[in-house]
């Protein structure tokens, strides 16, 4: 550290404006803060200061979504071992051929979200002269989340590219988007390429064809009951292995316990908000409760908390609800987005089966909704307490 | 002597001068009628998946603006105005029929491709919006020149946006292969998004940002 920091002071006075390289400012600027505190202050104005800028804040998040990742990359491995009928008996067996086969699966994906996001964001920062924001961190550690793990590579790159273009810099960068970057990255594959974003087929990387690879959504949807027992008791999977996450599904969204660990890491640090967390899963609950009451398919009858189980409602609801960007601000806003999007997600999952994860849609239509939302509670708390004005003017 | 009564020659107008050929161009880039007046998006999402019809659509489209203002502005003076919608209407919807007939009768195919569209030709806003915004209070010549130019500026724009849905959507043009098979076999798949209306729209928003990124004397002043 100590001779990386010797070497960005002694190159600083070449990428400062009107230096050699003044041009690449920008770019300099941001790797320097990324690796140290900056040494300038803000003076003059008023500023509220914190201790977590951006960056940090940023980076607390992909901190809270490393349990996840590390799961998906076994889980790919061990889904594919699974499949070839190798290494049977406890998932343990053959870990470290199941991390190494999966990080070969997981890791490119990683890179290539991450190169063609920030590639972006570099250029349009340095075009625009502005200084680079870090939002991109964050998404681009969810867009491979939230992939399954066979996805062409140059598939992750245009929807990675798309969702930073017309997700975010259309609308002037980072803070500005309506809609969560990563959810706009995964929407553009299910509907451009929903062969390889859907069906029994994709969810378990390099299958043999014989293995039906089908999720425990896709169960639900068919069966009425998310749980897999095949003849052989093989390809089984009970409610415990959805909850450990050794299930087919999107890379980090099959363990929910991972995904839990997350959830309070964000909220013990104040980074993500409890109250959109636990209002999606009170509406998913609520939505799953109605249903049951109603039970006219298989799939209505399936008992309400399992919707909590399987798909990706839970890791929605944690890392992508959470936004703060595209979440609603206040704090009543909070609940009914919350609720909305829970409510929704189990909605989509039961009613429409070309669409068996609801949660993504219902995330984004929340996005969409938020500012509504936001604008009537605060209209709602001006006009109570105009009534309360009112009220106290007309005794005096 | 009496002198000779020479007749001065009848100034010629020229059949396109300078203001006609205004009209035909503005709506081509500067005033065109879905870019910039924002008329007739839904018929530019819906028809627009490939080129051939698209390029049907346009100029039965064309014909029916170029017309309709014709016909309306040789009526405008004769035209009471509070029914003016209904007569403009009756107009459009005759222009539209005959349309439709002329493709049943000889393109049968591409009709039933564009389905209830070439119907729906009637209400799309370019031909009510030309007709309440020019041909009510233009000559004949100038209504139907622009009328033409509407027409032209409606089909760039459409068979642009079909041109790019068509390509990456099925990976052709006007209905013949353009991708090469090996460039499918490395792994390269067709858009789906591209086949879907919410496609189209993001192929017009480009447009839009492109056009505007090159004509700034477009952008709104703060």
């Amino acid at each position: 550290m100590e001779f990386l920091k010797k070497k960005i002071l002694e190159l600083r006075p070449d990428f400062e404006k009107g230096g050699k390289y003044g041009q690449f400012h920008t770019l300099f600027d941001g790797f320097a803060t990324f690796l140290f505190t900056p040494d300038r202050v803000s003076n003059g104005g008023a500023h509220i200061k914190a201790g977590i800028d951006l960056k940090r804040t940023m980076f607390f998040v992909i901190l809270a979504m490393v349990p996840s990742l590390l799961f998906g990359i076994f889980n790919v491995g061990h889904q594919h071992f699974l499949a070839l009928g190798e290494f049977a008996g406890s998932p343990l067996n053959g870990l470290w051929d199941k991390v190494f086969y999966g990080a070969l699966k997981v890791l490119p994906i990683v890179v290539v979200s991450y190169s063609v996001g920030l590639g972006i964001e570099f250029f349009v920062a340095s075009k625009k002269g502005h200084a680079i924001n870090e939002g991109f961190l964050v998404s681009g550690m969810l867009i491979p989340l939230v992939l399954p793990p066979d996805i062409p590579l140059w598939m992750v790159g245009l929807a990675t590219a798309f969702a930073v273009v017309f997700a975010k810099e259309v609308f002037g960068g980072t803070g500005m988007n309506v809609l969560n970057v990563a959810l706009t990255a995964r929407v553009f594959l299910f509907f451009a390429y929903p062969t390889f974003m859907s069906g029994d087929q994709v969810w378990i990387s390099d299958k043999p064809d014989v293995y039906s690879g089908a999720t425990a959504l896709a169960n639900a949807a068919a069966t009425g009951t998310p749980f897999q027992i095949s003849a052989d008791q093989t390809w089984n999977y009970s409610l415990q292995d959805m909850v450990v996450g050794l299930i087919p599904g999107s890379i980090g969204e099959t363990s929910k316990i991972a995904i839990l660990l997350g959830a309070a890491f964000l909220v013990l640090t104040g980074i993500g908000s409890a109250v959109v967390m636990v209002s999606v899963i009170l509406g998913a609950l609520l939505m799953g409760l109605i249903f049951n009451g109603i039970g006219i398919t298989p799939f209505m009858n399936m008992p309400f908390y399992l919707h909590l189980a399987m798909g990706g409602l839970l890791f929605g609801a944690v890392f992508m609800a959470t936004d703060p960007v595209t979440a609603a601000h206040t704090e009543t806003g909070k609940w009914i987005y919350g609720v909305l999007v829970g409510m929704l997600a189990v909605m989509i999952r039961v009613f429409n089966p070309a669409y068996p994860e609801g949660i993504m849609l219902a995330i984004l239509f929340g996005n969409v909704m938020a500012p509504l939302i936001d604008y009537y509670v605060v209209q709602a708390n001006i006009a109570r307490r105009n009534k309360r004005l009112a009220a106290r003017t007309s005794f005096a | 002597m009496s002198e000779v009564l020479v007749q001065p020659p009848a100034e010629k107008k020229p059949l396109l001068g300078k203001k006609e050929r205004k009209l035909l161009t503005d709506p081509l880039s500067d005033n065109n009628p879905v870019t910039i007046q924002v008329l007739g998006i839904c018929s530019s999402l819906a028809v627009t998946t490939q080129m051939k019809p698209t390029m049907v659509m346009a100029i039965s489209v064309t014909a029916v603006v170029a017309l309709s203002n014709w016909v309306i502005s040789l009526m405008r003076n004769a035209i009471p105005s509070r029914i003016r919608i209904i007569v403009q209407l009756t107009v459009v919807s005759v222009l539209v029929i005959l349309v439709d007939q002329m493709l049943k009768a000889y393109m049968y195919d591409v009709s039933k491709q564009l389905s209830v569209f070439v119907g729906l030709i009637i209400t799309n806003c370019i031909v009510m919006g030309r007709l309440e915004a020019y041909a009510m209070g233009n000559k004949p010549y100038p209504s139907l020149l622009d009328g033409l130019g509407n027409g032209f500026g409606y089909g760039v724009v459409i068979l642009t946006v079909a041109f790019f849905r068509e390509l990456f959507g099925s990976g052709k043009v006007f209905g013949f292969k353009v991708i090469p098979d090996a460039i499918y076999e490395a792994g390269y798949v067709n858009n789906g998004l591209m086949m879907i209306p919410a496609g189209a729209l993001f192929v017009v928003a480009c447009y839009i940002w492109i056009q505007r990124s090159f004509a700034k004397h477009l952008e709104e002043k703060e």
